[in-house]
């Protein structure tokens, strides 16, 4: 019995938090946020350098070969530096969607350009999920017809993977005949969403899986640990900076965490936010290794993440005071990132809800 | 990342199975507690002590099994013995708060003289710290020890003296230096609870029953070496203590046995004709806590393995009493609402009050406020989470010493 991150987890995650204090201040993520790409050449070539892109694909497709926990450790670090790029869908659920439903062949034509950063893959589900929007798509032969509205990690996007309602995911190029895809002005600026209509599009469908549906729910499942750990890392940041702030703003001739009602809004977010993490942990790790658990996990851990996030979020700002709401603070970049994680791939609500089936507390 | 157990503990796992099988039949019915040790919770000690299934890491010389601490052996042993359903052995403040700190900070004679009878259920303690004007101000304490021929006379008042009226023996905190600053005039005394002078009150709690008591004293007179390290160290004493009492009250493996309960109790109760395991607005009560009850486990495994390696978890300890007493509370008010109407019958005069499931139900929810204010209140908590954890600056000196 070992529940703690190995060396090189704590190694990775060394490296990508000094990776990000030194290349993204927030001058930067200030101006690649109002670029509004999503994308940024030059940082996202560093975080390739870092090993991100390839960090769960096999080495013989040109990865570092890690596990889901191993990205959820990489997903905190970039929730706690609100990093503008993909990472969730285009990294690690498009990545596990090739692994689990291409074919050989397919796998090593893919995986090695998406573990050299060259293809970056948003994703989107023409099925329920539990978020709101328009989400159908029809296959006709290999030609894909309908509408995604809010695919995930539209920015720098060079293909597109829906999954149909059979469960098969299906790949198509951004720059395709027949495929319109708008990068939406989305309220978290650093991970614009991206709107994709597609009218008879050429397709490369995904329809190696024995149980397309099985395999499509490991991928959103995996997905919905990444939003936990982004949101662990985002809600980490703003309690660790209302924390500094509160050593250091004075009034009434004390710094204001001497007073108890800061101290105590503070102990409270830290009481609730640290366990939080052992729960991203094992959600993580059950995805990897732990088949009975892995689906309960990913939704409690969502569904939680999603709840502590917001009240993180909200606290943290309210102890910087009027600096919280300001522009200049910046406090509003990890603010809408959790907002953002909170609406995708299930809301709280919809996660506790299939949690509940999935244990046979109810049935549908 | 590694969750399974090497072999060394699923021999021990083995070895526990095999004990419970074996000699299970002759442990008392797990819970109670409020009462002193029956025969049957004695005999029953006595096995456990024998296979080092208690005071495992207690040296033999004090009446223990002596093997040096692994804290993944006790929580393979603690988990065996409640998926065993037996009980886990005596647990009272002596136990749980007296004998570490002897072994901490006591003399070799002390230990001798006490841990064994302790650990073995014969001898118990009950804790005099807070009085009723020094709660969470506990170092104000004001009940005074002079000394006179070779003896602490004690005078004051202590409140809150959980089994006081069954104890043998009290672990008291009171003033002896009166000329030295608060924190340090302070003594740490073992006091017999037969001793001319001690008047015990019981003190009636919110759930109609006593369960702790006011205890008065009045010229108590006491040897000068029943005094634990030396005069005016009796805050370090203290607070040795405390830290083992918080580690008491944040077990998860009691949260994750709750939250089943309540998910069976929601599956058999019915509210206007549906389960109420059906109705959403309940149900996501039920699997909120659920999130929060998992979270709080994986967090105690974090905090195991952070044990067995002899790191300082630092603020991650810090939250346990507060996060896993205020969940507590929160688990044991949704059975309360499950319940309903239907559960408002209430009569606590007995322990057999605690067959009924919602009469049980209603004193832990009324309990578990008790727990959140006992052991150091949730709002001193915060504090220790604010200015230790987080390190924030300290409210400002403003009360003067307590000198009396």
């Amino acid at each position: 019995m070992d529940f703690a991150l190995s060396e090189e987890q704590k190694m990775l995650e060394a490296s990508l938090r000094g990776f990000l204090a030194d290349r993204l201040p927030m001058g930067r993520r200030r101006a690649i946020a109002a670029a509004g790409s999503g994308h940024d050449a030059e940082l996202w070539t560093g975080l390739v350098a870092q090993g991100l892109a390839g960090l769960i694909i096999p080495e013989r497709h040109g990865g570092a070969g890690l596990g889901i926990l191993d990205a959820a450790v990489a997903a905190e670090c970039l929730g706690y530096h609100a990093v503008p790029g993909p990472f969730a869908a285009s990294v690690v659920m498009a990545s596990l969607a090739l692994q689990a439903s291409g074919t050989e062949a397919q796998q090593a034509a893919w995986l090695p350009k998406i573990a050299s950063g060259e293809v970056r893959i948003a994703v989107g589900f023409a099925s329920p999920v539990g978020q709101t929007g328009i989400a159908k798509v029809a296959l006709e032969g290999t030609r894909l017809s309908g509408r995604v509205q809010s695919a995930i990690d539209g920015g720098g996007a060079t293909h597109v993977l829906v999954f149909l309602e059979t469960g098969q995911p299906a790949l198509a190029a951004v720059d395709a005949k027949g495929v319109r895809a708008t990068l939406l002005a989305s309220l978290d600026r650093t991970r614009p969403l991206l709107d994709v209509s597609l009218e008879g599009a050429p397709a490369i469908v995904l329809s190696a899986a024995n149980d397309a549906l099985a395999a499509r729910t490991r991928v959103l499942d995996a997905g919905r640990v990444m939003l936990a750990a982004d949101t662990l890392g985002a809600a980490q940041s703003m309690l660790d900076q209302a924390v500094a702030f509160a050593k250091e703003r004075v009034q009434f001739g004390r710094p204001i965490g001497s007073f108890q009602a800061v101290k105590h809004t503070l102990a409270d977010l830290a009481t609730t936010l640290e366990p939080c993490r052992a729960l991203v942990w094992f959600a993580a790790h059950a995805q990897d290794a732990l088949p009975d658990e892995a689906r309960v996990s990913a939704l409690q851990a969502k569904a939680h993440l999603d709840d502590v996030g917001r009240e993180v979020a909200r606290l943290a700002t309210e102890v910087h005071g009027g600096m919280g709401f300001t522009d200049l603070q910046g406090l509003h970049y990890w603010w809408k990132r959790i907002d953002t994680n909170r609406q995708l791939l299930g809301t709280p609500e919809r996660c506790r809800h299939e949690a509940a089936l999935v244990q046979g507390w109810i049935s549908s | 990342m590694e969750l399974a157990y090497s072999e060394q503990y699923r021999a021990l796992q083995g070895e526990v199975r095999a004990f419970i099988a074996k000699y299970g039949h002759l442990s008392p019915k797990p819970g109670g507690g409020r009462q002193r040790p029956s025969k049957k919770a004695l005999d029953w000690q006595k096995l456990l002590l024998e296979h080092g299934y208690f005071a495992r890491n207690i040296p033999a010389e004090y009446g223990g099994f002596g093997l040096p601490l692994d804290v993944l052996e006790l929580a393979v042993i603690a988990e065996e013995i409640a998926k065993g359903g037996v009980y886990p052995g005596i647990m009272n403040q002596g136990i749980s708060m007296l004998v570490p700190t002897l072994l901490e900070v006591g003399t070799k004679e002390q230990c001798a003289q006490w841990i064994e009878r302790t650990i073995r259920g014969e001898v118990i303690w009950c804790q005099g710290y807070s009085e009723p004007e020094s709660g969470s101000d506990l170092a104000a304490a004001r009940t005074k020890a002079d000394v006179v021929d070779g003896h602490f006379v004690i005078n004051g008042q202590k409140i809150w003296t959980s089994s006081a009226h069954y104890s043998d023996m009290m672990f008291l905190l009171c003033r002896t230096e009166p000329d030295q600053p608060k924190h340090k005039g302070l003594s740490y005394l073992l006091v017999p609870m037969n001793a001319p002078g001690i008047e015990v009150r019981p003190l009636v709690t919110m759930t109609g029953r006593a369960t702790f008591n006011e205890t008065f004293f009045t010229n108590v007179r006491v040897p000068t070496d029943q005094i634990v390290m030396g005069r005016g160290e009796g805050w370090h004493v203290a607070n040795v203590t405390l830290k083992y009492e918080r580690l008491l009250l944040g077990d998860a493996n009691r949260l994750s046995a709750r939250l089943a309960r309540i998910r069976e109790l929601m599956e058999r109760t019915n509210l206007d004709g549906q389960r109420v395991m059906d109705i959403p607005e309940y149900r996501d009560r039920l699997m909120r806590l659920q999130g929060e009850v998992m979270a709080s486990k994986y967090h105690g495994l974090r905090l195991l393995t952070e044990q067995a390696r002899g790191e300082d978890s630092g603020l991650k300890r810090l939250i346990v009493k507060y996060n896993g007493t205020l969940l507590g509370y929160r688990l044991s008010s949704l059975a309360v609402d499950v319940l309903g109407a239907a559960g408002l019958a209430y009569d606590a005069k007995d322990e057999a009050a605690e067959t009924d499931e919602a009469t049980a139900w209603h004193i832990d929810n009324m309990y578990d406020i008790g727990l959140m204010i006992g052991g150091g209140s949730t709002n001193i908590q915060k504090n220790i989470i604010a200015e230790r954890g987080l390190g924030l600056p300290r409210e400002p000196k403003t009360a003067p010493a307590t000198r009396s």
